[in-house]
């Protein structure tokens, strides 16, 4: 379909615009217990930056650098997501019970509180990420 | 032991991931699936079998307090139905490999299958309008997938129509809650109906509960919101057909059995009359839509609407007799029906038609499946020994002690109607001459015998054995008129 095109511009500016992109998502991941942001908020930031990297260098540059298939992401997700959940049976609790911990001194990070509702978040996220982007990439490749 | 009641949902949602995972080892994935629905099965037996015994289970899921947290009950309705969806499951699962072809399997077939049973279990378990909404849309997106699944052009042309519709309701739905969380401030289905019980359902409660009725009306496919399900219930294979018309429309009238006897039963006046009309409404027109065509697997679709006009009927009564007989016609329809659809679509398949003019003399070459087409059909229509007779019986009961003699009159043409509408396939299909040109295919008719008799099993067993049942189904609609049980078993004050 296109051959060559001289984008020096736009390449570059996604070099450095997906790895802010990428860093944003993943603060956003991370702040949901506390902030605005989670998992969901989180994978979709992640999906566009993986989006703006296949727009600017095209399916099968980003396919070597990113060696992964979004489809089986959804699956594994929502069985991180069931299993958190169904974790609280090995402890005699209700489905879905959350706990917490906080950990002092850990090394430079201080003091920080993790929450098994992390894990719970991430696989909303892979799910996410997944789902944005085998839609997106089911519709693009489509002949 | 609380946990008990979130297997049934559990178990389909983690073993539709792990089929996600095989969906290209068919072999793998076929073993892998009918195991997880034979063990669900299980599950859901001892859940139901726990719950006679021990009463109702409450499961407040992440260990918060009732009107706080998403609540899961399992009662004995819920239960009972519960369980009728995994048997309906196991025999769909069984049927699934002979009927589908080797694409569709790999598809993810067996993922949105086990998503489509955690939708409807969820459905019956949850406490919580809002968590009913969600489950819904679990049970909806599944069923969107299995119905364009094989994307045949008419499948692409109904599935638009049945997405476009649901889509709609659903969309009601979320503005029905948004109402009733402006007035009663809570989404916990005991503490709404607290709420509506302090102030006797007045002002705006009602027509939120009107509002509410068609919501689920459009999912049950009742008299003027049906309009979409009988084509669109033909499109998908066969064994998809018999999830939908099994289990879809019965959430809905799960839904509105629920929520009409436990909140919004304080204007009876208004809203069930209502219902009675439009159950007789619902009989007549689904019984014309079934002598309506020639076409096998139609025939069976539209005689879904007049079964949903029963249920809806009993509930409209709104007594002892014509509860019992609902929760009877419902489990009773709901194997009865897949059971139908299954036997359709061998039929279509066997004799490579669904036009019934093009068909003849089939009881020659498959006798097993033509006994068993009609036992199914006088079950259908209520033949004494069979399940059907009991429900109706119960129903028309209920009508005689409310003195609704049209009503009774409606239900006894209606089923006398359904059983005109069974028997012609019967008589034009399967009797008349032998066609000696047709070869038939001796294996695939045995395979698809399997799941149809298992099912006829149960629903031969709900007729003889209705001493049995009966215990439990009073139980239910004991306590679908005793709503103050339910609050409390909930609310635990």
């Amino acid at each position: 379909m296109k051959t060559s095109t001289n984008d020096l511009i736009l390449r570059t500016t996604t070099t450095l615009i997906a790895f802010i992109l990428l860093a944003f998502s993943i603060y956003l991941f991370l702040a949901g217990h506390n902030a605005p942001g989670g998992g969901f908020i989180g994978g979709l930031m992640t999906g566009a930056a993986i989006v703006l990297m296949y727009m600017t260098y095209g399916y099968d540059a980003v396919q070597k650098i990113l060696p992964v298939n979004f489809r089986t992401m959804i699956p594994v997700g929502l069985l991180i997501a069931v299993l958190t959940g169904a974790g609280s049976f090995v402890f005699g609790e209700p489905f879905l019970s959350q706990t917490f911990k906080h950990l002092h001194h850990v090394p430079l990070l201080g003091d920080v509180e993790l929450a098994t509702a992390l894990l719970f978040d991430l696989g909303v996220y892979l799910t996410v990420v997944g789902i944005t982007m085998t839609i997106i990439l089911t519709i693009a490749n489509d002949q | 032991m609380s946990n008990l009641v979130v297997l049934p949902i559990l178990i389909p949602l983690i073993s539709g991931i792990i089929a996600a995972f095989l969906h290209r080892k068919i072999g793998a994935v076929r073993i892998f699936s009918r195991l997880m629905a034979v063990i669900n099965l299980g599950v859901a037996a001892y859940m139901g079998w726990f719950i006679t015994q021990n009463g109702t289970i409450i499961l407040e899921t992440g260990g918060w307090k009732a009107p706080y947290g998403i609540i899961l009950v399992g009662d004995t309705l819920s239960a009972l139905l519960v369980l009728t969806t995994n048997v309906i499951a196991t025999a769909c699962v069984f049927y699934a490999s002979r009927s589908l072809t080797n694409k569709q399997e790999s598809f993810y077939f067996y993922t949105f299958f086990f998503l489509l049973i955690t939708g409807v279990s969820g459905a019956f378990l949850t406490g919580d309008l809002f968590n009913l909404f969600v489950f819904f849309e679990v049970l909806l997106m599944a069923s969107y997938a299995l119905i364009v699944l094989g994307n045949g052009k008419i499948q692409l042309r109904e599935s638009l129509k049945y997405v476009l519709l649901n889509l709609f309701s659903s969309m009601l739905f979320v503005t029905v809650v948004a109402f009733l969380y402006s007035v009663v401030g809570t989404v916990n289905m005991a503490q709404i109906a607290e709420r509506v019980q302090e102030v006797e359902q007045k002002g705006v409660l009602t027509t939120i509960g009107i509002l509410l009725f068609f919501v689920f009306g459009t999912k049950a496919a009742l008299f003027p919101l049906y309009y979409w399900l009988p084509k669109s219930y033909i499109a998908p294979n066969p064994v998809v057909s018999a999830l939908f018309g099994a289990l879809l429309t019965k959430v809905g009238i799960y839904s509105i059995m629920r929520t009409f006897s436990i909140i919004f039963y304080h204007k009876t006046d208004v809203t069930h009359e209502m219902f009675i009309w439009i159950a007789a409404f619902t009989l007549l027109f689904g019984v014309i839509g079934a002598l309506s065509t020639h076409n096998v697997k139609l025939i069976v679709a539209y005689n879904i609407i007049p079964a949903v006009g029963f249920m809806l009927l009993g509930i409209g009564l709104f007594n002892g007799t014509s509860m019992e007989g609902s929760v009877y016609y419902l489990v009773h329809d709901m194997i009865i029906k897949a059971a139908l659809f299954l036997l359709v679509g061998a039929i279509a398949y066997l004799a490579g038609t669904s036009d019934l003019r093009k068909m003849n003399g089939l009881i020659h070459h498959y006798p097993v499946l033509g006994w068993l087409f009609l036992i199914a059909s006088v079950t259908l229509a209520g033949i004494p020994p069979f399940s059907g007779f009991i429900g109706k019986l119960l129903l028309l009961q209920g009508a005689a002690q409310e003195e609704r003699i049209i009503m009774i009159i409606v239900g006894l043409v209606t089923s006398l109607l359904i059983l005109y509408s069974m028997i012609r396939i019967f008589i034009q299909g399967f009797w008349g001459e032998k066609d000696e040109t047709i070869v038939p295919d001796k294996k695939a008719a045995r395979s698809f015998t399997g799941p149809i008799a298992f099912l006829l099993v149960f629903s031969i067993f709900l007729g003889i054995g209705a001493e049995f049942v009966l215990p439990s189904v009073e139980d239910v609609s004991n306590s679908l008129l005793n709503p103050s049980s339910y609050i409390q078993s909930v609310l635990k004050e």
